[in-house]
C-alpha cells in the first residue's frame, strides 16, 4: 500500500528531527497521537496538532503520560495507527502501557527523545540512556523492536519503518531519538506518496465464528480485527489463551509468552539494520549509535589519519541487536570501542557478542555530545 | 463457540450478551457486580442499540472483570487506564457505543485523574462505577470511598480518610449525566443504563454494592441479603438531588435517583466545530482518511 498523499509533504526541506519525526508518523498513515507536553520531545506533537486535522485524525494532549500511553492503544483498536511521544519521566511512566501493548499485540509507536537522566535530569540536553529502559522497562518477559535515528532525515525515514515493524510483527516499537538529533536542523527530503511503502494492519477475512484472536498465523503473529465489526473480541493483558480468555497455568503462560518473544527472536534477521563505515579492514570497530555515531565517524578519521584502521558499526535497529554482525566483527577486528551517552548500556551487548575481543567504553553522563578526542583515545587504546 | 437455542429451550434473555462458556464467574455469593451485569444486559436487550456497536473497556479489579463476561467487544486495560484506553477508542470509532465498567478503586484512586479529566472533556463514554467500598480483589483494603469508622485490612482501627462523593466529583468535573442507585434498585439501575445509551457525552453511574467476603464480613453487617435490606431501608430517592448533598457516610442515607441530566457539547463535538471555525473546509475530520 502506498502512503495518502494528503498527507506527505513531498519536497526538500530544511527541518529539526522532531519535526522530519512527525511528517514520518504522517507518511506512515499515523491518524491518531496522543501526548504530554515534556522537553525535548513536545515539538513532534505540536506539528501533528497542526498538521493532523487537515489530513484526517486528531491528536488529543492528555491529563499524563498514562493515559497518552494507553489512549494510543484504545485508538489502535478502534482501527486508527496511533503513536506517542516524550521524554525521560515521561518514558518512565509508559512502562506499564508498553507492556499490556505487547501482551495484548497492539501496533504502535512510542517515541523517547532522549534527555539526560535520571529524573528530571537535563530537561533540555542529551542522553542516551534510555537504550536498557527501551528494552526491559516493563515488568515481565517480552521481546521489542527499537530503532535509532542519527539525522533528521533518519527521523523522517525511520519513523515509516517503525509503524511499518508496529503493524508487521503486531508489537510496540520503540524510536529512540536523543535532543541533539531531535533538536538538529538539517536537510530532509520527503519522496512523493506514491514512494513510500506502508504496511496496512493485517485484519483478517475469517469470519466471526472461526477467528480466534490471539491464534497465531503467519510467523507466529496473529491476524487483528478492530472494535465494532461484529467479531466480539476480548482483549486483556492477563494471561491468555487463542481466544483472548484469562487462563491462569503455567502452559498457557509458557506459549504465550514464549510466543511473544519469539516472534521477534525468530525474525531477528529480518528486522537488524545497521550502517557500517570502513569496516573491511579494519582493525577497530567505533560501535556507536544515535548522535554519537556522527562524533565517532570524526574520530575514526582522525585515527586513520594516524594509520590506525578503524571503522563504524551504527545499530540503526537497536532491539533486537545485532548480535551475528558482531560475532562475525570480532573474529576479524582486535577491539571495539563503544561510545553512548551512558556509563555503559548497549556496551554490554557488544561485550556480550565479541567474543573475548578488547571491548572498550567510552562513556558520557550527557548534557552534549562526546569530544572526538575521548573517542580517538580509546581507539589507540584498543589497538595497543 | 456458542450453540443456537433451539426453540424448545427458552434462554434467559440477557444470556447472547454473556460469554456463557466463561461461566461460572469469579464473584462471591452475594456480589452486587453480577447483579449490575444482569441490569446492563437487560438495557442492551432495551435500547436496541446494535451489540456488535457497543464496546466495554474495563481496568483492574472485581468490576474490571466485567468485561471479560459480557459478549461484546471488551478490554481489559491496565489499573485505572479504562478511562483513556475509552477516550482514544472512541475517538477513532466515533460510531461505537463506549462503555467504562469498573470498580470505585480502580476508577476514583489510581484512575482518578482520568475520571476528572475525561469529564471534563465531556468524552462521549459512559461510565459505570460499581462502589462496594473496599478493594476487592486484594483482599479487603480501604479505598477512596471507604466510609470514616469502617473497618479495613489496612485501615485495621478504622478508616481516618473522608471518602469522595462520587456523583459531586462527577458533576463538578463536567459529567452530562450522574446517577446513583444500590443493587437493589435493578430496574432503575437498567433505566439510567438505557437513558445514557441514549445520551451523548460523559454519563457517570455509581452503583452502590455489597462485597459480603470482605466488606460486610469485616465490619459485621451480615451478608448479600442484609445488605439488600439495609439498602431498601436506608435508601431515599431524590431526583434531581444537589450532589453536594448525597454524601455517604457509614451504614447511613443512601440518597439515590438521577442527579444530573444537562446537555453540553461532547469532545467530538467540540474539536470539530473549533476546527471547522479554524480550517473551514480544510477541515478533514477526526476519522481517518
Amino acid at each position: 500500500m502506498k502512503a495518502n498523499p494528503k498527507a506527505v509533504l513531498t519536497g526538500t526541506h530544511f527541518i529539526d528531527g522532531d519535526q522530519a519525526c512527525c511528517e514520518g508518523a504522517l507518511a506512515a498513515g499515523a491518524d491518531f497521537a496522543a501526548g504530554y507536553p515534556i522537553t525535548p520531545s513536545t515539538e513532534i506533537v505540536e506539528r501533528f496538532a497542526s498538521r493532523i486535522p487537515t489530513v484526517g485524525g486528531v491528536f488529543l494532549q492528555m491529563e499524563d503520560e498514562l493515559a497518552s500511553s494507553i489512549a494510543i492503544l484504545g485508538a489502535t483498536w478502534g482501527g486508527a495507527k496511533a503513536f506517542t511521544v516524550t521524554s525521560g519521566p515521561g518514558f518512565s511512566l509508559m512502562m506499564e502501557h508498553i507492556g499490556y501493548a505487547a501482551m495484548t499485540e497492539t501496533p504502535c509507536v512510542f517515541v523517547d527523545v532522549q534527555r539526560g537522566g535520571p529524573s528530571t535530569g537535563l530537561p533540555t540536553l542529551p542522553g542516551q540512556g534510555d537504550m536498557m529502559q527501551a528494552r526491559w522497562g516493563s515488568h515481565g518477559d517480552y521481546e521489542i523492536i527499537a530503532l535509532c535515528p542519527n539525522s533528521p532525515q533518519e527521523c523522517f525515514d525511520l519513523m515509516i519503518d517503525a509503524f511499518n515493524l508496529a503493524e508487521q510483527y503486531r508489537t510496540p516499537v520503540m524510536f529512540m531519538m536523543d535532543e541533539c538529533v531531535g533538536h538538529m536542523t538539517e536537510k530532509v527530503i520527503i519522496p512523493p506518496a506514491g514512494e513510500i511503502e506502508i504496511l496496512p494492519r493485517r485484519y483478517t477475512a475469517l469470519p466471526p465464528e472461526q477467528y480466534r484472536p490471539f491464534r497465531p498465523c503467519s510467523e507466529g503473529i496473529p491476524e487483528m480485527v478492530k472494535a465494532g465489526e461484529g467479531y466480539r473480541i476480548h482483549v486483556t493483558g492477563l494471561t491468555h489463551d487463542e481466544q483472548g480468555y484469562p487462563a491462569m497455568d503455567w502452559q498457557t503462560q509458557q506459549k504465550l509468552v514464549g510466543r511473544l518473544v519469539e516472534k521477534i527472536r525468530r525474525n531477528a534477521s529480518k528486522i537488524v539494520r545497521y550502517e557500517e563505515r570502513h569496516t573491511k579492514d579494519a582493525e577497530v570497530i567505533v560501535v556507536a549509535y544515535g548522535i554519537t555515531s556522527r562524533i565517532g565517524l570524526r574520530a575514526i578519521a582522525m585515527a586513520r589519519e594516524e594509520g590506525i584502521r578503524a571503522g563504524l558499526h551504527r545499530p540503526i535497529v537497536v532491539w533486537p541487536f545485532p548480535d551475528d554482525r558482531i560475532r562475525k566483527l570480532a573474529g576479524k577486528v582486535q577491539g571495539f570501542v563503544v561510545v553512548e551517552m551512558n556509563y555503559g548500556q548497549m556496551f554490554y551487548e557488544v561485550e556480550r557478542c565479541a567474543a573475548g575481543a578488547r571491548t572498550l567504553l567510552v562513556p558520557h553522563g550527557g548534557g552534549t555530545v562526546h569530544e572526538p578526542k575521548e573517542i580517538l583515545a580509546a581507539i589507540r587504546e584498543a589497538v595497543r | 463457540m456458542r450453540e443456537a437455542a433451539t426453540p424448545c429451550q427458552p434462554i434467559n434473555p440477557v444470556e447472547p450478551f454473556l460469554r456463557t462458556e466463561r461461566m461460572p464467574h469469579i464473584w462471591c455469593p452475594g456480589c452486587g457486580i453480577g447483579t449490575t451485569v444482569n441490569c446492563f444486559a437487560r438495557a442492551l436487550v432495551e435500547s436496541k442499540i446494535s451489540p456488535d456497536k457497543v464496546a466495554v473497556v474495563s481496568g483492574i479489579g472485581c468490576t474490571g472483570r466485567v468485561a471479560g463476561y459480557l459478549h461484546l467487544d471488551s478490554f481489559h486495560t491496565t489499573h485505572g487506564r479504562a478511562i483513556p484506553f475509552a477516550t482514544g477508542l472512541k475517538l477513532a470509532d466515533p460510531s461505537l457505543t463506549v462503555v467504562v465498567y469498573s470498580g470505585d478503586g480502580d476508577l476514583i484512586a489510581i484512575g482518578g485523574n482520568h475520571f476528572i479529566h475525561a469529564a471534563r472533556r465531556n468524552v462521549d463514554i459512559k461510565v459505570i462505577c460499581v462502589n462496594n467500598f473496599i478493594y476487592g480483589m486484594t483482599g479487603g483494603q480501604v479505598g477512596p470511598t471507604t466510609p470514616i469508622g469502617a473497618l479495613a485490612t489496612t485501615a485495621p482501627y478504622g478508616c481516618f480518610e473522608r471518602p469522595f462523593n462520587l456523583p459531586f466529583l462527577a458533576e463538578s468535573s463536567g459529567a452530562v449525566y450522574v446517577a446513583r442507585w444500590t443493587a437493589y434498585h435493578v430496574r432503575f439501575i437498567a433505566h439510567s443504563m438505557m437513558e445514557a445509551f441514549n445520551k451523548t457525552g460523559f454519563c457517570f453511574i455509581e452503583i452502590i454494592a455489597p462485597c459480603p467476603t470482605l466488606y460486610q464480613r469485616r465490619n459485621h453487617l451480615g451478608d448479600g441479603l442484609d445488605t439488600m435490606k439495609y439498602y431498601k431501608q436506608k435508601s431515599v430517592i431524590k431526583n434531581g438531588a444537589n450532589t453536594k448533598d448525597v454524601e455517604l457516610d457509614f451504614q447511613g442515607e443512601i440518597i439515590v435517583g438521577k442527579f444530573v441530566d444537562i446537555e453540553r457539547p461532547a469532545l467530538k463535538q467540540t474539536i470539530d466545530r473549533q476546527l471547522q471555525q479554524a480550517l473551514g473546509s480544510r477541515y478533514s475530520g477526526v476519522g481517518g482518511p
